[in-house]
């Protein structure tokens, strides 16, 4: 697929993302004043909003998947997950209290994040190539925070805004891909002590490692590859869950431990 | 309700699980029905499939989890008696001409080796006295018209009971975490939903055969050394029809599959 857009309609765009990022501030999808955008002009102004990070001096620490539920791909008409950067300054500590007046509707999920011990790239990775490349994998929890109003957004621009990534808190129990079995891990969320969803980590993609195998595909398309030492967030296990000052999210997974974070 | 209407609810259930035909809903047939007198008739259709040649082997648990128990209107969970007709294995499959209006769902299955004798019981008993668990699929079936239950009903109807087929996985209660162990539950090959043991009972199926030690023993009756107690659902209810396939995989303990054969609809 080849971008519609021109340069300097994807540096406006690019402008309009960081502008509601940095300001917590709800736009229209970008497709309204755009309505040719497709996915491939999202991933335009999305790697130019991770150019101007990296032009400040920010460190991209690796990607996250996002959209990787049936009933997301579903609705989205899609086969492949979508992707997103992380920064290291989007990340919060285990246990950290998290503002929330930077950002605008926060909602957080349950995902497993891998963290990667040789380079992964190409368009035909699987599951045991993925589990192989892996150091190790841990629990997380990730904040996102679409910059659109009411979370209503189509591909073209969700891609565009980063995934709605917008925080990340790894912790819990380091463990080695190859002596459990992801797939069949149990998690639970719980809001302020009380369960508020859960689900076993074969909700992503049938495996959480196929779909960090097809986002190296989806990188491969864009002309990257997943370096050593990535951090990979791999995908909602668990529906997104909003948050509001004051809440404690803890999320508690078989076999990796707990990961937790206060909103202020 | 007196004791005559009590038995003729009972014996009207037996027949229809026997001649495989719907009632309609009791509660509507009797509004004063209270759930004591709906044990009372349960205790009346079991005693029939008895006497009728069959032998009690376990309980079965249902309406534990939130979601079920506000839609039955209470605030705990249900049992039911599970009869030694009820076994099916994963070999021979299911045969959905012997049942109604069936539905499967996803459970946890503990084996007892010890008798457990409530009140007073609580979750470490009830691992002692547990010989293994086993993944294990409930097929639940009602004699209600349409499933139009409430928990009178349901309760009434030998909590829905209708057949189960156990994994030959069996695993020690001891080395799993039962709270977070995941459930996988695939259709016909494909992914069909997720859950985890936390579904059940606030938090683990351990909980809710624990409850039921402690009401059975409020009652005076326990827990046998080598039964089988279904801890209640963890997925939703799965329509099945003939030439399915289900399968469940729950985390750390093994899986279960079941084929289905029969009349393709209900």
């Amino acid at each position: 697929m080849k971008p519609t857009l021109r340069h300097e309609d994807i540096v406006l765009l690019t402008d309009r993302i960081e502008a509601a990022q940095r300001g917590a501030t709800a736009i229209p999808k970008l497709t309204d004043d755009f309505p040719a955008m497709n996915l491939a002009d999202g991933y335009a102004v999305q790697l130019s909003l991770r150019q101007r990070g990296l032009e400040k001096g920010m460190r991209q620490v690796g990607w996250k998947a996002g959209l990787t539920s049936r009933a997301k791909m579903l609705q989205m008409g899609i086969d492949k997950p979508s992707i997103g950067f992380l920064m290291a300054d989007m990340a919060r500590q285990d246990g950290a209290a998290i503002r929330t007046d930077d950002l605008i509707h926060p909602r957080v999920e349950c995902e497993v994040a891998f963290i990667t011990r040789t380079s992964l790239a190409g368009a035909q990775i699987t599951r045991e190539e993925v589990l192989e490349a892996t150091d190790f994998v841990v629990p997380a929890i990730e904040i996102i925070d679409s910059r659109f109003s009411g979370f209503k957004f189509d591909l073209p621009s969700v891609i565009a805004d980063n995934g709605s990534g917008a925080r990340y808190v790894a912790g819990g129990r380091a463990r080695d891909p190859r002596d459990i079995d992801i797939g069949t891990l149990g998690v639970v969320m719980e809001k302020n002590g009380e369960i508020v969803t859960m689900g076993a980590c074969a909700a992503v993609m049938g495996h959480p490692a196929d779909a960090v195998a097809l986002l190296v595909k989806v990188l491969h398309e864009l002309g990257e590859t997943l370096p050593e030492g990535s951090f990979v967030m791999s995908g909602g296990i668990t529906e997104a869950v909003a948050v509001k000052p004051g809440d404690l999210i803890m999320a508690r997974y078989q076999e990796l431990g707990s990961v937790s974070a206060r909103f202020i | 309700m007196d004791q005559t209407t009590i038995a003729r609810h009972g014996e009207a259930l037996f027949a229809a699980w026997r001649e495989r035909y719907v009632l309609p809903a009791l509660r509507e047939v009797e509004p004063s029905m209270s759930i004591a007198d709906a044990y009372a008739m349960q205790q009346r259709f079991v005693g029939l499939r008895l006497q009728a040649g069959e032998t009690i082997i376990g309980k079965k648990i249902g309406a534990v989890s939130k979601p079920i128990q506000d839609f039955l209107g209470v605030f705990e969970p249900d049992f039911g008696q599970l009869t030694s007709g009820m076994v099916c294995s994963q070999s021979a499959g299911v045969n959905l001409d012997e049942l109604i209006q069936p539905m499967a769902e996803a459970e946890l299955a503990f084996v007892l080796k010890d008798d457990l004798m409530g009140p007073g019981i609580i979750n470490s008993d009830v691992i002692r006295a547990t010989a293994y668990v086993v993944p294990c699929f409930e097929i639940v079936d009602s004699r209600i018209r349409a499933w139009n239950i409430k928990i009178q009903d349901t309760v009434a109807d030998n909590a829905s009971g209708g057949v189960f087929v156990l994994s030959d996985d069996k695993a020690d209660p001891r080395k799993v975490d039962l709270a977070l162990a995941g459930m996988v539950l695939y259709k016909n090959g494909e992914l069909h939903c997720t859950s985890v043991g936390a579904s059940v009972q606030g938090g683990s199926p351990v909980n809710a055969v624990t409850w039921l030690a402690n009401t059975l023993g409020r009652l005076g009756l326990p827990l046998k050394a080598g039964e089988v107690i279904l801890s209640g659902a963890q997925s939703h209810l799965v329509e099945i029809a003939d030439g399915d396939e289900l399968s469940c995989i729950m985390g750390g303990m093994g899986s279960c599959r079941v084929r289905f054969h029969g009349r393709s609809a209900v």
